[in-house]
């Protein structure tokens, strides 16, 4: 039976493969840490993958959707485009479109967004006071996306206890795996 | 408020990926307090399946066309250009304006009213 194997593997490991395989793990985490600060450096934004949490802008993204985002200097916000924003203070970043934008001869630029499914723009979202947005609020603009995908982690940010599992079976899993 | 007739034929647009367009007319500007100004006036979402040819007559301006200070009175050089935001089934969001645009000169004083 599959599950007695694996077992016997286990007691048969000595501290010597057990601290291969640990290595191993340590391997995965970092090179996936390099990509993930890759893909920082490469679009300019601190978080280049975001996922969609609210309909505010159905039919385009739905709850779940995965979005890829640059955030790079010298393309210029013009009305029309997804940018991804976060308000001071708040943690939560927001995926809406640029709705009105005012731009100084100095580059300085004031804009305003709206979600496409919402009947009102986001003056009432942002901070007591504030009327628009500025470069500073910007996460980066969405590129590219893809349908669904960001459903696990919505799930794994609802459901603690969905999460550990995961976990805990990725860990077992690349414990127990032996090359 | 601008009325205005506009007649699109969207079917060359929609590909194999193209789940949606988000259609928006804006409006782009220069004053004295800021170097550029864009508007959108008004935006609409045509989804896959929809009627592809649109003929929008009198779109009154959805969005309340104002300037951040008093630029647009006497503005003589306002350009109207229609863009739209292909949204694929998955992949990349290409934001594309179309070619030739409209120049609309503001008058001088407010009104209550004008058609053009």
């Amino acid at each position: 039976m599959l599950s007695l194997d694996f077992l016997d593997d286990v007691r048969r490991m000595n501290k010597r493969q057990l601290y291969y395989q640990v290595l191993n793990f340590g391997m995965i985490v970092s090179s996936a840490l390099m990509i993930w600060k890759g893909l920082m450096v490469v679009t300019g934004s601190e978080s280049p993958i975001v996922v969609v949490l609210s309909g505010s802008m159905e039919p385009a993204f739905h709850r779940g959707d995965l979005l890829f985002l640059t955030n790079r200097v010298e393309d210029p916000i013009r009305v029309g485009e997804i940018v991804v924003f976060r308000i001071e203070g708040r943690e939560i970043p927001i995926v809406h479109r640029v709705l009105k934008i005012h731009e100084k001869q100095n580059g300085h630029i004031k804009f305003l967004t709206k979600g496409d499914n919402n009947a009102v723009d986001d003056r009432g979202l942002y901070k007591q006071g504030q009327h628009w947005l500025e470069k500073k609020d910007v996460v980066g603009r969405a590129r590219g996306f893809v349908p669904y995908i960001g459903i696990v982690t919505i799930l794994m940010n609802d459901y603690p206890k969905f999460k550990y599992a995961v976990l805990f079976l990725l860990g077992l899993f690349v414990l127990v795996h032996r090359e | 408020m601008i009325y205005s007739l506009i007649c699109l034929h969207l079917e060359n647009i929609f590909d194999w990926n193209v789940k949606q367009l988000f259609l928006y007319l804006s409006a782009e500007y220069s004053t004295k307090n800021n170097a550029l100004n864009q508007v959108v006036l008004w935006d609409k979402i045509v989804l896959r399946g929809d009627n592809p040819k649109l003929l929008l007559k009198d779109m009154k301006t959805k969005y309340f066309f104002f300037d951040d200070g008093n630029g647009l009175k006497g503005n003589r050089n306002v350009t109207l250009t229609l863009s739209w935001n292909v949204v694929p089934n998955a992949g990349i969001l290409p934001l594309v304006t179309g070619s030739g645009h409209v120049s609309v000169p503001f008058p001088d004083t407010y009104e209550i009213m004008k058609s053009y």
